[in-house]
């Protein structure tokens, strides 16, 4: 029951980019087409729960072991970039379709705000290493499906007649706070 | 390109939220009143002077291929120096701050200044490209912050102008995005007209 809240929480009540901010890049970034999209967040999936394994344990078994806890930031950003650059290797040896499926994204991701954001939450939250993971993959497809959301709206934006100004991003954010407050319509569902 | 054009660029031309659209999660996250932006921003401003200056220094130094692990330990260097800053001299700003102090390593402003900027140039323009930069971002912030906070709550910096309520939502999540699509489109305006 516990692990279903933590799910639904971070889904749908706490989304990651429309309730908590985190991730805009992307989301305006890569929000043209629904089939980017959706390799995206593949992508950020991932590495999210990947990300966030790999903190967990750092913080607890080494940073929280030498009493060095202020060096979380340079840490965590570190250990994600290697893990990016590591995952792209291993998967382009591995599985060839994975990669081209993810490829093109796996760069970008280490400057994804929702990856470190993710694992510096998981331990401000007090998870354990299951919670921690549940949490991340939750995050990762609310992630994954505020985005398609919004390119399937961007697709059909294409033969919409737009002030010039409006072009571009300012739609696009338009739209995010129009979802956004569509969101805010779960609000209460979970305490 | 003299210093005072330097120093200048980044409070319109090449505004780093306004024109640029860098660092939005910051901006959206923390203009719930103008003090939160404002702070955001002061932070923001610290690093982004501090890693251009040091990433500029030592730019003979690093070698070629390992410049982004370099650069990105140097700003998380300065953002650890800002976290325990904040957390023992204005300890009411940094709860409300919260994640979004430890996430300054990831807004692509600061590491866009270092790479397109500081790396390439003197010490000294790099100090003043960073303070411009730095304080076009925090005007940015401050001005998202104050129109949210006046329709969100009628008012400004905390001290209460219009009756009623205001209007909640600007406050909220759904608001955010709202004010600062309709604040890019309008400076998009002003630019095409100049």
């Amino acid at each position: 029951m516990e692990y279903i809240l933590i799910i639904i929480s971070a889904i749908f009540v706490n989304n990651i980019v429309l309730a908590q901010f985190l991730g805009i890049c992307p989301f305006l970034g890569v929000s043209n087409k629904v089939n980017t999209a959706i390799g995206m967040s593949g992508a950020v999936t991932f590495v999210m729960v990947l990300a966030s394994m790999v903190t967990y344990l750092i913080q607890t078994y080494v940073l929280n072991k030498l009493g060095i806890a202020f060096m979380q930031t340079i840490t965590f950003i570190l250990v994600i970039a290697a893990l990016v650059q590591m995952v792209e290797i291993i998967l382009k040896k591995v599985s060839q379709p994975l990669y081209q499926a993810l490829g093109i994204f796996l760069p970008l991701i280490t400057t994804n705000c929702a990856v470190l954001g993710v694992a510096i939450l998981v331990i401000k939250k007090n998870y354990n290493l299951i919670e921690g993971v549940i949490y991340s993959a939750a995050t990762a497809i609310g992630f994954g499906l505020a985005l398609v959301i919004l390119a399937g709206i961007r697709e059909q934006l294409d033969l919409a007649d737009i002030p010039k100004g409006m072009k571009g991003v300012p739609v696009s954010l338009v739209i995010a706070g129009i979802l956004a407050l569509a969101f805010m319509g779960f609000t209460g569902i979970v305490k | 390109m003299n210093q005072l054009q330097n120093f200048t660029k980044g409070f319109i031309r090449e505004n780093p939220i306004l024109v640029l659209v860098l660092g939005t999660c910051p901006t959206l996250a923390t203009t719930s009143s103008s003090l939160n932006g404002l702070g955001m921003g002061i932070a923001t401003t610290f690093v982004l002077v501090g890693s251009n200056v040091v990433v500029s220094m030592l730019s003979g130094i690093i070698p070629e291929k390992v410049r982004i692990p370099a650069f990105v330990v140097i700003i998380a260097s300065f953002v650890t120096i800002v976290d325990l800053l904040m957390q023992a001299y204005s300890p009411v700003l940094y709860v409300k701050l919260g994640i979004f102090i430890p996430l300054i390593v990831v807004n692509c402003i600061v590491l866009g200044r270092a790479e397109a900027f500081a790396s390439k140039n003197t010490v000294f323009s790099s100090f003043v490209d960073g303070l411009g930069m730095g304080l076009g971002f925090t005007m940015a912030l401050g001005v998202l912050g104050a129109i949210r906070e006046i329709i969100g709550s009628g008012a400004l910096f905390g001290y209460k102008f219009i009756r009623g309520d205001g209007i909640l939502v600007f406050i909220l999540a759904p608001g955010a995005f709202i004010a600062l699509g309709y604040m890019i489109a309008i400076v998009n305006r002003i630019r095409k007209v100049k």
